[in-house]
């Protein structure tokens, strides 16, 4: 191999770069364009046209928002705490687009005799003969679903507005609570592969009918209903409940900094997305032949849902949000991993 | 295993570069006209009561606090899932006395009201 820089070959860093590179535009497209097709989609499910100025039937709206937003005044208010303030943006944002990192989106690919699995967080270790990625790949994405909350929180507090800090403060408790109930219905999970690596959960997948959906439909739905909740969409985005807390956390940002809240709440969507698609759907394991058409595909179905979900379903109540994140799904989660448990020990 | 992370720490000067870069940009061609009545914080339109760094309800503590509790016990689950075909009955059976601890103070926290938004 020639040369290396910290006992690694020197076509592992290109690999490198070239993966974060196309798997950040990845992220920052589908983000863009997400906010079109939302607009489009519910638009046309309520008998309207959505955007239709910009370029044809509006494909150019992301663009011209961005623009848009980048002319605004940045308006910091005078009694906010202005480093917290300026900080809260980075926290929501950052942890939303390095989630993706751990996620397998196709099959290892070979070029000029060095093989490179399609993963970022992982490589091809010439010596060993296999593939080392980040074994606790579900931790990390746990991890980092946690440290987007503080984004939320701080954005509340340093606002120094009453809706702000209700805002930030109803979004940490719904987050911290539906989080709790989604990684109990993972566990389920895990005690059929064995690992919390995200390659070998990909190929144990192997087949449309190997997928785990199949053997824990609750989970999936659990898992589905509380990524919903995780990124405050609707039927449970009270924490920007405008009718009663104007913009909630959001309320006093403007400009690039409010775009950074918003773009952070859309890659979320995506990476719950891809998080629901590897580990119920087989990742780029299914139907079709090419992994990385079946990857994209998986995870735009499940972003179309979360928009089908905004246009079909009324908001919830703050108490009722509650009530089903701790008494129904927390326990519901739990039976579902002693059921597991039970039929594997009985039936292996 | 530095191959592995080593990725990610990329991924996170990106995302912070392109976060700053954006922030700066839009500094430098955005308008700036600040005003003492456009930089109070915004309250309807009407003068501000008050201040926003007030007491707010206990039942964030609360959630809060449950939430550690239950979390530290998914975590202690996690080890437990990836290995227990292999702990067989005895992995099962010791699972199932943790379950059901676990069960005790989840009802314990149901009766006593912690988990009611009035």
């Amino acid at each position: 191999m020639g040369y290396e820089i910290l006992g690694l070959p020197l076509i592992y860093y290109l690999a490198m770069l070239g993966k974060v590179i196309v798997v950040f535009l990845f992220v920052l497209l589908t983000v863009a364009y997400a906010t079109y097709a939302e607009r489009k989609i519910i638009g046309h499910m309520q008998v309207r046209l959505g955007p239709m100025e910009t370029a044809w039937h509006g494909l150019l709206q992301p663009i011209a928002d961005g623009l848009k937003l980048f002319f605004k005044e940045e308006i910091i208010p005078s009694q906010a705490s202005k480093l917290v303030f300026l900080l809260s943006p980075f926290i929501a944002l950052v942890p939303a687009f390095i989630a993706f990192a751990v996620i397998p989106f196709g099959d290892t690919i070979e070029i000029a005799g060095y093989k490179i699995p399609l993963q970022i967080a992982a490589y091809y270790d010439t010596a060993a003969g296999k593939v080392i990625d980040v074994n606790v790949g579900v931790l990390y994405i746990l991890a980092m679903a946690g440290m987007g909350v503080y984004g939320i929180v701080l954005a509340g507090w340093s606002s120094n507005n009453k809706y702000s800090l209700l805002g930030g403060l109803r979004s940490a408790a719904q987050v911290i609570s539906y989080e709790l109930a989604a990684s109990f219905a993972l566990v389920a999970v895990f005690m059929l592969s064995e690992s919390l690596s995200l390659q070998k959960i990909v190929a144990d997948q192997a087949g449309v009918f190997g997928w785990y959906v199949w053997k824990q439909p609750l989970a999936f739905i659990l898992f589905c209903i509380c990524s919903v909740a995780e990124t405050n969409r609707t039927p449970f985005d009270l924490p920007e409940a405008e009718n009663e807390l104007v913009a909630g956390f959001g309320t006093e940002y403007s400009s690039m900094k409010y775009a950074m809240f918003f773009m952070a709440e859309y890659a979320n969507m995506v990476t719950v997305s891809a998080v629901a698609a590897t580990f119920f759907l087989g990742g780029w394991q299914g139907p079709t032949p090419w992994p990385i058409l079946n990857f994209v595909a998986k995870v735009y179905f499940f972003m179309f849902c979360f928009i089908w979900i905004r246009a079909t379903y009324p908001r919830y109540r703050y108490d009722q949000l509650m009530r089903l994140g701790w008494k129904v799904f927390l326990p519901l989660a739990l039976l579902n991993i002693v059921v597991t448990g039970i039929v594997v020990t009985l039936f292996k | 295993m530095l191959g592995a992370y080593l990725p990610i720490l990329l991924l996170v000067v990106i995302s912070i570069c392109f976060g700053l870069g954006a922030l700066v940009l839009s500094s430098f061609v955005g308008p700036k006209k600040p005003s003492k009545v456009k930089l109070q914080p915004y309250e309807c339109g009407c003068e501000p009561v008050g201040s926003a760094r007030e007491r707010f309800s206990i039942k964030f503590y609360l959630i809060a606090m449950l939430f550690i509790l239950f979390d530290i016990e998914a975590v202690f689950l996690y080890p437990w899932s990836i290995l227990f075909k292999k702990l067989g009955m005895f992995g099962l059976a010791e699972m199932g006395v943790f379950i059901a601890i676990l069960l005790v103070g989840y009802i314990y926290i149901w009766k006593k009201g912690a988990l009611e938004w009035e």
